[in-house]
């Protein structure tokens, strides 16, 4: 059963050039306890599109669309609901933990305002419920570090703030946008088992956006690829990295350098760029790009199809069916 | 993952060709602020030129109207207190404050722009002797310092001019001094010495025309501060002295007899349109050049 | 509670426990020492400007003090002149000037012959009152109209704002003064005109000199609607430059950090406006604002010349401006070091004041 439901997600953002679509009609679905990965480059509209689901966009954005989340349209929430909704039930961790957490508050501050609001729990026990959460994140000496400052402490324990920051309400759905990106790769690993851990321990349902496919197959469920605002291909994570049939897929595995090949062999790069989300092609987004393009790709908006048990495809072609 | 973007071009070329284009929309009519600025101060202007054909009497000599006339037909912003024409006065007033107020933010610009270049460029203890400089001369003041001057120097146009000048050159000094400091270790500038231009030409082609554009934003927001500041010391005496007729002088009179409200109210609503149409100018220029501190793109993301 | 051994990648601690607090403390000692230095040097440097543009003034402070007797009696001029030391030379004139000072000696105003220290401590109050009120208003309606506008950007109301705040900055403080004198006074007799009191009230018993606070202290009530009736007109027309200014600056201080990630982060907790907006924005622009409000400190002292001519108010301003009319040179070097050095003490406090205010400033 899906705990998070979303149908026909398009976001339009105003541009001193007119509006733009940055997300062109999307649809996946979050199951309970699932890690679903959304993998894609910078512009491809995958953080836009969780951002919409919080209903964070900047100003005069325009979204259609449903998101249903336990019944609800989480598109349509206004006001008191929304807030409900926000921190308690879907919470979010950001890119950058140096940005995202305040300069100026303490932690402990940080840890315990929305606990407060949403659960109307009373000082002390707040500040212990945050020592608890710093505890389950790892955090040494965790009572000081209620007093401290965002900068005081390294990268990777303020991402682990910022993961305890999401949870204290305990929420069930957990978007982390790039949450290893500003990080070490000495780091990152670290922070990817704390989510795993946390995900198994509670029953949370993570969205884990990142661009780096190593990431996606340590710990998602899941996949899907994001191409100029829409999903090209998704299926479960071992099976779509080993044999991907969306030929952007495709390329980008060739992409990336592999540990046991010749030395000397050349990086494969794929021609050209992605389309900003103002100059998207007709057609298939990836046409202009994609060896394997046909006269339909030039026109048509190829439908994201079942193709085998739990893959979809955003590929009529189909050149690697076979595969 | 996907191939590099394309190489980069000339920056520097790019830079100034981008600047140009811009500037010449801005001051079209997309902005009504800058329209209204042009609008007020080139009224001005064409008063503070015409006003010998426009004014209907002659402000200094024509003293036989009854004196402290409300305004009326015959006279349009009624009459002072020694028999002479507001109106005149007032549109007289513009051929005195309007030059003074050019030739004063000029001269700041200039020597202000220079020692900052030299200051920004130099740095070492050339810099931070100009800096403490201009330290000393913000811990004061304007009028202040400026009132200490002129009574230094003595009552009189010039040397309430100079007392200005040399409490306005620092904000030119500190704006060029951090910009050409700036520009001077950016990447393009050094790349540019790299490929053997010397310090010279790297200065005057690359670093002075960025640094033009925050100076224009400052020297016409400064003119509105400057005949502030001007009519401010003529008010308290101790700029052009009576009978000329300049704005100050004109509501300082209108204090002295403030229950006949045309007096000073008109030559002081004519101070504050100038400065109005300036400011509005200068802040549509910020716009333009100085993203960082406009209004309209402040704080963007 | 131990750290789990399960954790053999366990992050590198980078925060120290324990000495947290004494760390702490010396950067922001050293910053708040560092900051008074440059404090001392740039009042020194301010008694060397104001002693040497006072001994530039043409004149003869002899013949001035003296009078006739001067040219009738070489005897007594060389008297003078040795008993204020002007026969040696200028470098001597400035020590024993800044020996003076030191002593809290700022000379006798040629004027009225009193010390210009009493002078000051007269007009200081008077003026410290009014520039108080002032900065009050300006603070109070410029922060708000700036949040307001930052808050309503692009929008109609932010236009507006704009406008507004072009013309408060625009306007001669000395028009203002006049105008709203004429309105308020003249025509419409809401607010007294001129004077810190109706002639007919008394001062209350002197605490601070502020009239206000000193007749709240005593429960004089009278006196002090009287006194703060009489603040009103002069406090505003000084604050309507200061609310243009402020209103500019809150604005784009506040635009700044709304579009940071961690007010994101405080709304995507599902906090509600009214407590992310004083919490989490203001805190994060007050810094920038502060500045901004020492900027307006400056600006009322300047602009306090002009109101204070305008309202008769006995206050610095009023002070400084017949001194220099009149060439009284130890006044006007008396004003002039106050001045600089209020200022001077005003940019000092507003930066430990930032320092405060943004913890990363202050700890480790």
């Amino acid at each position: 059963m899906a705990l998070l439901d979303v149908e026909g997600l398009r976001v339009r953002l105003p541009t001193r050039a007119g509006e733009v679509t940055i997300v062109d009609g999307v649809d996946y679905h979050v199951g309970e306890g699932e890690v679903f990965g959304v993998a894609g480059e910078s512009g491809s509209g995958k953080t836009i599109s969780v951002l919409a689901l919080m209903q964070l966009l900047p100003e005069g954005a325009r979204v259609e669309g449903r998101a249903l989340y336990a019944g609800r349209d989480l598109l349509a929430l206004r006001g008191r609901a929304l807030r409900q909704v926000r921190g308690r039930d879907v919470a979010m961790v950001f890119q950058d933990p140096l940005t995202s957490l305040h300069p100026m508050l303490t932690i402990g501050r940080q840890l315990t305002e929305h606990l407060r609001v949403h659960e109307g729990v009373a000082r002390g026990a707040a500040d212990r419920r945050a020592v608890e959460l710093l505890e389950e994140v790892r955090i040494p000496d965790p009572e000081k570090a209620l007093h401290g400052f965002a900068h005081q402490f390294s990268g990777g324990m303020r991402q682990r703030i910022a993961i305890a920051i999401a949870l204290a309400c305990r929420p069930k759905l957990l978007i982390a946008d790039e949450p290893t990106t500003a990080l070490d790769v000495t780091v990152q690993a670290g922070i990817l088992r704390l989510l795993d851990r946390l995900r198994r321990e509670n029953g949370l349902s993570v969205i884990l956006i990142t661009h780096d496919l190593g990431v996606m197959s340590s710990i998602a469920d899941h996949v899907s690829v994001f191409y100029a605002g829409r999903i090209v291909e998704s299926g479960p994570t071992r099976e779509l990295l080993a044999h991907p049939r969306h030929p952007y897929t495709r390329a980008l595995l060739d992409a990336l350098p592999h540990p046991e090949s010749e030395g000397g062999a050349e990086l494969v790069a794929i021609p050209g760029a992605p389309p900003t989300p103002r100059r998207r092609p007709d057609g298939c987004a990836f046409h202009p790009r994609c060896p394997y393009a046909r006269e339909d790709c030039l026109v048509d908006v190829p439908p994201l199809v079942p193709v085998s048990d739990g893959r979809l495809l955003a590929c009529p072609p189909d050149p690697f069916a076979s595969a | 993952m996907t191939a590099g973007a394309p190489a980069p071009s000339a920056p520097i070329r790019l830079r100034l060709w981008q600047r140009r284009r811009p500037l010449s929309r801005a001051v079209g009519l997309r902005h009504p602020l800058t329209l209204v600025g042009l609008t007020i101060a080139g009224a001005w202007i064409v008063i503070a030129i015409f006003a010998p054909w426009i004014a209907p009497y002659d402000p200094v000599t024509d003293t036989t109207l009854p004196a402290l006339h409300a305004p009326s037909w015959h006279y349009l912003f009624g009459t002072d207190e020694l028999g002479r024409d507001v109106l005149s006065r007032t549109l007289f007033g513009a051929r005195t404050t309007i030059p003074l107020g050019l030739l004063l933010v000029g001269v700041s610009l200039l020597i202000g722009s220079t020692l900052g270049a030299i200051a920004g460029y130099f740095g070492g203890p050339i810099d931070g002797l100009v800096m403490r400089l201009t330290d000393l001369v913000f811990a004061f003041p304007a009028i202040i310092l400026a009132m200490v001057t002129t009574a230094a120097l003595g009552r009189g146009i010039q040397n309430a001019v100079i007392a200005l000048i040399v409490v306005s050159w620092p904000s030119y000094a500190r704006v060029v001094r951090g910009l050409v400091r700036q520009l001077s270790q950016s990447e393009y500038v050094l790349s540019a010495r790299l490929l053997g231009a010397s310090a010279r030409r790297a200065l005057v082609r690359d670093v002075l025309p960025n640094v033009a554009g925050p100076v224009l934003v400052l020297a016409t927001l400064d003119l509105g501060n400057a005949i502030l500041l001007l009519s401010g010391l003529s008010f308290l005496g101790l700029g052009p002295q009576p009978p000329k007729p300049e704005w100050g002088l004109s509501v300082a009179e209108g204090v002295n007899y403030f229950q006949y409200w045309w007096v000073g109210t008109f030559p002081g609503l004519a101070i504050f349109t100038v400065v109005l149409a300036f400011n509005f100018l200068g802040d549509s220029l910020r716009d333009r050049l100085d993203p960082q501190s406009s209004w309209s793109r402040g704080g963007d993301d | 509670m131990q750290p789990s051994a399960r954790t053999s990648t366990f992050p590198r601690l980078a925060f120290r426990p324990g000495r947290s607090r004494e760390r702490s403390s010396r950067p922001f000692l050293r910053f708040v020492l560092r900051r008074f230095g440059a404090l001392i040097l740039l009042a020194l440097g301010i008694t060397v400007v104001a002693f040497v543009l006072t001994s530039v003034v043409p004149g003869d402070p002899a013949a001035a003090n003296l009078g006739q007797q001067a040219i009738n009696d070489p005897a007594a001029v060389a008297a003078f002149n040795h008993h204020y030391g002007l026969d040696k030379p200028l470098p001597e004139q400035y020590g024993i000037y800044l020996w003076h000072l030191l002593h809290g000696d700022l000379g006798q105003s040629e004027q009225n012959h009193d010390a210009v220290t009493h002078d000051l401590s007269q007009a200081i109050p008077a003026t410290a009152e009014l520039a108080l009120f002032s900065i009050f208003v300006a603070v109070i309606v410029g922060m708000s109209l700036g949040v307001l506008a930052a808050v309503r950007r692009n929008k109609a109301t932010d236009h507006v704002l704009r406008v507004v705040s072009l013309g408060g900055v625009s306007m001669p403080t000395f028009w203002i003064a006049l105008v709203a004198l004429y309105v308020f006074f003249f025509r419409l007799n809401w607010l007294p005109g001129t004077g810190r009191l109706d002639a007919v009230v008394l001062p209350p018993p002197h605490h601070t000199g502020l009239y206000t606070l000193d007749a709240l202290l005593s429960g004089q009530w009278g006196t002090f609607t009287n006194a703060f009736r009489h603040l009103v007109l002069p406090g505003c027309v000084l604050a309507a430059y200061n609310i243009g200014l402020l209103t500019r600056y809150t604005r784009s201080a506040v635009l700044e950090v709304i579009s940071n990630d961690y007010v994101r982060a405080a709304r995507a907790k599902g906090l509600p406006a009214r407590i992310v907006v004083p919490r989490h924005v203001l805190r994060a622009a007050l810094p920038g604002i502060v500045t901004v409000i020492g900027l307006a400190f400056a600006n009322v002292m300047t602009g306090s010349v002009l109101v204070e001519y305008v309202f008769s108010w006995p206050g610095i301003g009023q002070y400084a401006f017949h001194s220099a009319t009149t060439l009284d040179l130890p006044a006007i070097m008396g004003v002039s070091l106050f001045v600089a050095v209020v200022y001077v003490v005003v940019n000092f406090l507003v930066d430990v004041l930032y320092g405060v205010l943004d913890a990363r400033l202050r700890v480790q």
